[in-house]
């Protein structure tokens, strides 16, 4: 018998050596997991998971028995060749979406080894149980592929960002729920390809429509969901091929992502429930909101020779980025301007709303890039009394996280997230692209306000500018 | 392997218990990262797609089989670089705030 077991390097990969190094793998993701949730070990951390990635495949395939090695050699030659050069390329700002697709891929994965294992089985009998374990990774895994395929195209913009709804949508969804666990119970009854294909058409559809109606601005913490959904698909894999790994890891991804979640829908002053179905909502209450002063208010918006003389007989100036900001690649020209004022005697610094940009963090980020000095980054809670007592609000590139509706209009569909009180400041001065809302897709009175000034344009042509005119002052 | 439905059962459990407590408290700044670092992690379905591809007869399960571990290791490689890039950029940071604390220095 134990001839049979595959030697490798000397070591006999019995059972019980093949546990312990399955379960040496585990601990490293629980470590990974561990180091990643402070910011000190968090590079640590994701090095940890490596090694416990590079542990579990490489035992894996010196466990491999059987031929179709060639398979797996060329799948992980395309993947890489694939994967490598997107994530070492894409732009900092637009990691949400890669996550998003590298998640999505995940599900795809996870769904693919349900059905290959289904179509292997079938012809001898499966089990029950196992025909249901099958079902959770292809529904699951199907669910999170075309989510993530649509928060994708979200991010990117292949499609707006707005909430897209239409008449009983909750109806078409709770129908098409309701036909998955229907033909899910056919299925275990009756094995058969028909049956489950269809489970994963619909789970598809299924996945892509619960994602139309959120919001972009609430993309990432949905994102966030379909990660943790990425990861129980996995688990229901493990169960299928019998695999420890698998169950773990996907376990402590699929708990771990629910929490956190949970926190980043706290950190938006949201709840979960609101995120996922109150896209619903915002059709009507947007309407309601800008509809009572129509077009009638006038805007003021002025030059950027007017505004840097502004900004620089300031004392203390106030700077809000937002994801304009970062889409305009505006981070290094920002931190000149700041300089460039610091230089005349004005104090300088940047409020962080949690969400600023378009994930929680991706602004300290992106200023970290740019260089920016860590203490100048004033987070919300710090930042918000300061307001009152600065001349200057700066808002590049950001809307709704400074629009007042979200404290005072309970009938918002941002009420209640927390904001930056610019609206405080002496001044405010907007560098926008347009009057376009933003992600909420929802007007900002504070626009319109007598003390608001608009700089229109790219970003970085404003700040360009504003840097040139201060200096000149 | 002696895993009968109730002992992964079992496991499964208690790994949702580590798995919620591991990341009990987490800055708001350390949350994207965070969610880019356990999205590499569940790349290890690349495991599952090679015991298929290994098991795989017929041209449909070795097509299917293949796509999957092409989609597995995708999931890896860009989880782990993509994280990698984000948490550099803090590194980054660090140093420079070491390197001007020095200079404030004697």
């Amino acid at each position: 018998m134990i001839s049979s077991w595959p030697v490798l390097l000397g070591v006999t990969f019995t059972p019980v050596t093949l546990t312990g190094i399955y379960l040496a793998s585990t601990i490293c993701f629980v470590l990974a997991l561990k180091a990643l949730s402070s910011p000190r070990h968090a590079r640590r951390g994701n090095l940890i998971g490596v090694a416990g990635m590079v542990i579990a495949v490489g035992l894996t395939f010196a466990d491999q028995r059987i031929g179709h090695d060639w398979i797996i050699g060329v799948g992980m030659v395309i993947g890489a060749a694939i994967g490598i050069p997107a994530a070492r390329k894409v732009r900092m700002t637009a990691m949400p979406q890669m996550v998003a697709a590298f998640n999505g891929v995940g599900g795809g994965a996870a769904a693919l080894v349900s059905l290959v294992e289904f179509l292997h089985d079938v012809p001898a009998g499966v089990s029950p149980d196992k025909v249901v374990e099958i079902i959770f990774g292809l529904v699951i895994g199907c669910l999170s592929l075309s989510g993530s395929a649509l928060a994708f195209a979200k991010l990117q913009e292949l499609m707006t960002g707005r909430p897209i709804t239409y008449p009983s949508q909750q109806m078409v969804n709770g129908g098409a729920g309701i036909a998955v666990v229907a033909l899910g119970v056919v299925t275990i009854a009756l094995p058969n390809l028909g049956t489950l294909a269809a489970m994963a058409i619909i789970s598809l559809f299924l996945g892509a429509s619960v994602v139309l109606p959120v919001g972009g601005a609430d993309t990432p913490v949905l994102i966030s969901l379909l990660n943790s959904f990425t990861g129980l698909a996995v688990a229901a894999d493990g169960f299928v091929l019998d695999n420890l790994v698998l169950i773990v890891a996907g376990t402590l991804v699929g708990a771990s992502g629910a929490l956190l979640t949970k926190m980043m829908s706290d950190a938006m002053g949201r709840s979960l429930p609101n995120i996922v179905f109150g896209g619903f909502k915002p059709a009507v209450a947007t309407t309601a909101g800008g509809g009572v002063a129509g077009d009638s208010r006038s805007v003021r918006s002025s030059d950027a020779a007017d505004i840097g003389t502004l900004l620089a007989y300031s004392r203390k100036v106030m700077i809000v980025p937002g994801y304009g900001l970062a889409v305009a690649q505006a981070q290094h020209v920002i931190a000149e301007l700041a300089k460039t004022l610091e230089d005349r005697g004005v104090e300088v610094a940047y409020a962080i709303h949690p969400v600023a940009g378009r994930m929680p963090g991706h602004m300290n980020v992106l200023l970290a890039e740019a260089d920016v000095p860590y203490e100048s980054l004033i987070e919300m809670d710090h930042a918000n009394p300061q307001f009152p007592t600065t001349d200057v609000a700066l808002v590049v590139g950001a809307n709704d996280v400074v629009n007042p509706a979200a404290r005072d209009l309970p009938g918002s569909p941002i009420y209640g997230m927390p904001i930056l009180n610019v609206d405080q400041a002496g001044a405010v001065v907007f560098l926008k692209r347009s009057m376009r809302p933003g992600f909420a897709g929802i007007d900002n009175e504070l626009l319109y306000d007598p003390k608001t000034v608009m700089l229109f344009g790219d970003a970085k042509e404003s700040l360009t500018k504003l840097v040139a005119s201060v200096k000149a002052a | 392997m002696v895993s009968t439905p109730v002992t992964l059962l079992f496991i499964f459990i208690l790994a949702a218990f580590v798995g919620y407590e591991v990341i009990s408290k987490v800055p708001s700044i350390l949350h994207t990262p965070l969610m880019s670092g356990s999205n590499a992690i569940h790349g290890v379905i690349l495991v599952g797609a090679m015991i298929i591809a290994n098991e795989a007869r017929g041209p449909l399960e070795i097509a299917l089989a293949l796509v999957a571990v092409i989609l597995a290791t995708l999931n890896i490689v860009g989880g782990v670089a993509v994280t990698d890039r984000m948490l550099e950029m803090f590194k980054g940071r660090q140093q420079s705030r070491g390197a001007r604390s020095e200079e404030r220095g004697p």
